[in-house]
């Protein structure tokens, strides 16, 4: 799976879709929901089941990061599954949003 | 990453909301994607390398925008207020390319080899009719510059400054939130499509999900109209353009219970306009910007919490802040730094150096950046303890007497404490003793300003050598369109004035 930046993909198992932010220094895999994630036009619909231990969910507008790798996702829709690399659970990055300039 | 994805997304994402236009009769996400698609196609048609405009502010400009990045077409938008030679000399500099001009505008246009001239009217009729148009699928283009805009050019030939697809969408992620508007949000974009402000207008609304209404030209009075009308609660206005629009609301009695936050910058706000704001506009946040075309907007900014703390104290320290333009963004490095290179201490001036994803450095054959990414912004500033950043203005302003750097800033910043003084510019004019000379150009309220006075007060305050030695008084001073005081023309004409008598 080649995790470029501005590449989009979607989750095999919830409703959730994703960009790449920021691409892994290293290849890697990207899963959402406890499997890996599939291109954005991939044909198939999400089926099969989060698992429960990555199933706290993706949340629209929010950063994503695996700090040992500096992968970073965009949750660009919402979905039940929660995103991992490599089987590392991501966390959210909390940035603050700042006050339209332009 | 490329700007088309923004739109992308979020049109994915929220389909059905309203992108463009007025609220009754604006364009849907879903819809914006599906003619920018198609006027991409077009374009990748024509088969030239560049996409140039000329001509108001409309719906047609973000359409261009984003088709452009879709085609691999680098967007050129043109400066309608140039005269026509200097228009067709940038027109032929944009060849090989597909020109959309407004309708009154094409006259001005000279044939030139490469350019395929398109009415705005024909445009319009194809792509901006009322039915949603189906999608049309594109290759990904790999032309990685999204847009080209020439600089004012008032040092001579305008450069074309490059804006990356990377820098836009790196500008546009690290400081928006994707969806962070909401359903209600609309902002009223002034700013002519020729500025970085009015480029990242429509990326920054896109990508947070917010609706774009258009004024094609800027009037106090249409600007009032149309935020009342349409709701707006979010708007970037220039010093200029605030002045007026507070006027017009006086008269008017129009309080915009709708609007939420204003913008602005593009020049110095006169303390006294903000505090007239705050004051007519007590539900609206206030957010004053830093930032320059190679930049891809801002790179700092200061808040309405920095506002409201600013104007509160009774520290001088915290009080002036009102005066800045506030911290460096989260996403960007910014250094002031000494002419051999060194950083300067708090509240010492240099030049601005800022380094960042979003900061392109860059014109068309000319790179400006340093290797280790810094570039340097010409611009004069300081920062104060608190990391605070005052822009003095551009570095050549600054006046040289007896070896002595002074900022006009700090000089132009006392005059206005002055109640007689609605406006004025401190410039250094040539002058045989010191190199340069301390000048004051004066827009008086009364008609009889009390200079002797005033040169007394600032003796006091600042310092002798800082007190302007000559004193103009005119009706008015000269700006450009987006609030830029045009200092150059006053320069050259008072050198004159200077000369002659």
């Amino acid at each position: 799976m080649e995790l470029k930046p501005g590449s989009r993909w979607k989750s095999a198992v919830c409703d959730a879709q994703l960009v790449v932010v920021r691409p892994p220094s290293a290849p890697g895999e990207l899963q959402c929901g406890g499997a890996p994630v599939v291109p954005i036009d991939d044909a198939s619909a999400p089926g099969g089941a989060v698992h429960p231990d990555f199933a706290e969910g993706v949340l629209i507008g929010k950063r994503y990061t695996d700090e040992a790798s500096g992968i970073e996702v965009l949750g660009a829709k919402a979905g039940k599954g929660s995103l991992a690399f490599n089987g590392v659970a991501m966390t959210i990055k909390g940035a603050k949003p700042l006050p339209a300039s332009d | 990453m490329r700007t088309p994805l923004l739109l992308d997304i979020a049109a994915d994402a929220c389909c059905d909301r309203q992108a463009l236009g007025g609220r009754a009769d604006g364009v849907d996400f879903d819809g914006y994607r599906a003619r920018a698609t198609r006027v991409a196609a077009w374009l990748a048609g024509k088969g030239k390398a560049n996409t140039a405009f000329l001509g108001m502010n409309g719906t047609a400009l973000p359409l261009l925008l984003f088709a452009s990045g879709m085609a691999g077409t680098p967007f050129v938008p043109l400066n309608y207020r140039l005269a026509d030679a200097d228009l067709n000399k940038l027109v032929a500099r944009s060849a090989p390319a597909v020109l959309i001009a407004d309708d009154d505008m094409l006259a001005r246009i000279a044939p030139v080899e490469g350019v395929e001239l398109v009415a705005r009217s024909d445009f319009e009729a194809e792509f901006l009719g009322d039915e949603t148009p189906e999608k049309v699928e594109l290759p990904e283009a790999d032309n990685d510059i999204a847009v080209l805009l020439f600089t004012s050019g008032t040092t001579g030939e305008p450069k074309a400054a490059v804006l990356r697809h990377g820098n836009l969408t790196s500008y546009v992620m690290s400081t928006v939130e994707f969806l962070g508007a909401d359903e209600e949000e609309a902002a009223l974009v002034s700013v002519p499509s020729y500025h970085i402000a009015g480029i990242s207008a429509i990326l920054t609304a896109a990508y947070g999900g917010r609706r774009i209404v258009y004024l094609p030209a800027f009037t106090a009075e249409d600007w009032v109209a149309t935020a009342a009308h349409e709701g707006i609660t979010h708007a970037m206005v220039v010093p200029t353009m605030l002045d007026r629009i507070l006027d017009v609301m006086a008269e008017t009695g129009e309080t915009l219970p709708a609007l939420r936050a204003l913008s602005y910058g593009g020049g110095k706000m006169p303390e006294p306009v903000i505090a007239r704001a705050l004051e007519m506009l007590p539900q609206v946040d206030f957010v004053n910007a830093y930032g320059l075309t190679e930049t891809s907007s801002t790179i700092a900014l200061l808040g309405a919490e920095d506002h409201r703390i600013a104007f509160a104290s009774d520290d001088p320290q915290v009080r002036r802040r009102i005066a800045s333009v506030g911290q460096p963004l989260p996403s960007v490095e910014l250094e002031i730094r000494r002419e051999d290179g060194s950083c300067c201490a708090p509240g010492e001036q240099g030049e601005i150096h800022v380094r960042g994803e979003q900061v392109s450095g860059e014109y068309l054959h000319k790179k400006a950046i340093a290797d280790d990414g810094w570039f340097a912004t010409n611009d004069a500033g300081w920062l104060d303890e608190g990391g605070y950043l005052f822009v003095e203005g551009r570095l050549d302003d600054v006046i040289v007497r007896g070896g002595e750097n002074i900022s006009p800033g700090e000089i132009e910043d006392m005059l206005r404490t002055f109640d007689d003084i609605a406006d004025c510019a401190v410039l250094g004019i040539p002058c045989e003793k010191w190199g340069e000379k301390v000048v004051a150009v004066i827009v008086s309220r009364s008609g009889h300003p009390d200079t002797t006075a005033m040169a007394a007060t600032i003796r006091t305050k600042l310092r002798s050598t800082k007190t302007p030695e000559q004193w103009f008084v005119r009706d008015a001073l000269p700006y450009n369109e987006t609030g830029k005081l045009l200092r150059r023309i006053l320069k050259a004409e008072l050198a004159e004035e200077v000369c002659a008598g």
